[in-house]
């Protein structure tokens, strides 16, 4: 479908100019413009605050009382799990976006998605295991929060099996759609479901010292926080347009946009 | 601390190493396989537009 | 729901059924299936009742699972191939509710007699009699969940070649708290202990599965009818 079909289906915008935004951001050639533009400021801020958070998560924080050097782990473990789950919800709304309204950009964004939230999951359970030999003394364990990343990297492996299934772009984009509408309304069940099941056998769970955290802990932690964020948008300023090029047979726009940035 | 010292990571270097080098790895894996992606997919798609272009005219 | 509904969702249900009738040697392959797949846990760990008891839960939970992925094959294929489904997506019927009815008859002729097989089963495995309501309990209400989640799964795969371990893949690990509850409020009846929390968890996600499920099945489906 060209996106003629596709401006044609949105029409002209509404009363007034509320609905310009959105008639503009959906339309592919102004997201791949966008993209290119946004790219380097993502990823340059993403540069300096994974430096800034790396020197001051192994250097400026003290030792743990419980667990002396090994908790530094947590500032590759936290941001890769956080956003192995909030890429998820990325996907889903993007699925549910694109059901909706009908609109392949949202489709092509939540294709895009996958493979970087499959990669948060494996570096979590990574860095999550070496993370638990010294504390527990093994590699694995069926803590609720192991247990449920694994199930997350399924959710993600299990969309991407899918997509892979339809040569149609459109029924896979349509169907993977359905499937992350429904894992995003399952992960909290799962989670929940999880913990409760350890809960039950009274596992071991990772926690830094009884008291409060100390903020010099803190900060690089919300540094790599913000840092993960902005090299995942990075990322998926080429994601996407990858996505968009896959779905556009005629991209005659591409000539007026020039070289990629 | 000496350079040694930062190293070693309290005895817990064998640990803390792998992960951050792992964890960079992988996000600068996932950058370049995306640019690369692009680079190629821009091709084609350029490759197609002037092919249609020539078709038309 | 108009008395047109009503007679429709018999027609579906009266059509499912007869046609099991008359494959009634396909119909009891998953409960087959149930059976053999407990067999082999004794074979692989010991005969030992002591020690199959404690796994019994999780061994008789498990072969239910398969044994009802197994089942989904027979759910939508047949309709698919026939064109009948296409038909039924035409028809301007809400599907939602006609996949539904198909959905709960094939609940019938596959999650019922697991549930039903599955005391005696568990039994096998050192089970007490105290355990086996809660046993058919709990697998009735687990495996009317697995066959909504997993019509969800088949309708989004019915079209894809070979793709039954897909579904599996897909299925899975939606099903996993229909597991931890079930297995648990079995296990907590083998030790007399208050099974209600469990239960109730169970109940709940077979209602919010019902609610929402059959919107995601009809939409599957008209996915993968589309040629």
């Amino acid at each position: 479908m060209s996106s003629n079909t596709e401006s044609s289906v949105l029409n002209a915008p509404k009363a007034g100019t509320r609905w310009l935004w959105f008639h503009k951001l959906s339309s592919p050639p102004y997201a791949y413009r966008t993209s290119g533009v946004l790219r380097p400021w993502f990823l340059w801020s993403a540069v300096i605050l994974l430096l800034v958070g790396t020197y001051g998560g192994l250097l400026l924080a003290p030792p743990d009382y419980q667990q002396k050097d090994s908790f530094r782990i947590i500032y590759v473990h936290v941001p890769s799990a956080s956003m192995s789950l909030m890429v998820y919800v990325v996907m889903a709304v993007a699925s549910a976006v694109g059901l909706i309204w009908r609109m392949k950009l949202a489709h092509a964004l939540a294709a895009g998605c996958a493979a970087v939230g499959a990669w948060f999951s494996v570096l979590a359970l990574f860095t999550g295991a070496f993370w638990g030999r010294p504390m527990w003394g093994t590699w694995w364990a069926w803590d609720p929060r192991v247990t449920s990343e694994l199930i997350q990297l399924f959710l993600y492996l299990g969309f991407i099996a899918l997509r892979s299934s339809f040569e149609d772009t459109q029924r896979a984009d349509r169907a993977s759609a359905i499937l992350a509408i429904v894992g995003v309304v399952n992960v909290p069940v799962v989670k929940y479901s999880v913990i409760w099941w350890n809960s039950l056998h009274q596992g071991p769970s990772i926690t830094l010292t009884g008291a409060s955290i100390d903020s010099s802990m803190l900060w690089p932690l919300f540094v790599m926080l913000l840092a993960y964020a902005l090299f995942f948008a990075a990322v998926m300023c080429d994601r996407l347009r990858v996505e968009i090029l896959k779905r556009e047979r005629n991209a005659s726009w591409l000539a007026d946009i020039g070289a990629k940035t | 601390m000496s350079v040694a010292e930062f190293f070693d990571m309290g005895g817990y270097a064998a640990y803390i190493w792998p992960c951050y080098a792992l964890s960079l790895v992988v996000l600068v894996g996932i950058a370049v396989s995306a640019r690369r992606s692009l680079a190629a997919e821009h091709t084609r798609a350029l490759r197609r537009v002037q092919s249609n272009q020539e078709q038309a005219s | 729901m108009q008395p047109g509904m009503l007679q429709l969702l018999g027609l579906i249900v009266g059509r499912d059924l007869r046609l099991a009738m008359r494959h009634w040697d396909q119909v009891i392959q998953p409960l087959l299936f149930f059976v053999i797949i407990t067999t082999l846990f004794p074979l692989a760990i010991s005969p030992a009742l002591d020690e199959l008891r404690r796994i019994a839960p999780g061994v008789v939970w498990v072969a239910a699972m398969l044994a009802a992925l197994l089942a989904l094959e027979s759910l939508f294929r047949p309709d698919i191939e026939d064109g009948t489904m296409e038909q039924w997506t035409l028809s301007g019927q809400p599907l939602s509710v006609m996949l539904l009815a198909k959905t709960a008859t094939h609940w019938l002729l596959s999650g019922l007699p697991i549930v039903l097989m599955a005391p005696l089963v568990g039994s096998a495995m050192g089970m007490p009699p105290s355990a086996w309501g809660v046993t058919a309990l709990s697998l009735a209400l687990g495996t009317a969940s697995l066959s909504v989640l997993g019509a969800i799964g088949a309708a989004l795969t019915v079209s894809v070649r070979r793709g039954s371990v897909l579904l599996a893949l897909l299925v899975l690990p939606l099903e996993m708290p229909v597991l931890i509850f079930g297995a648990r409020a079995v296990d907590l009846a083998m030790h007399g202990e208050a099974v209600a929390g469990p239960l109730n968890l169970l109940a709940a996600l077979l209602l919010l599965f019902i609610s929402l499920g059959p919107f995601a099945m009809a939409a599957a489906m008209r996915i993968s009818v589309e040629t």
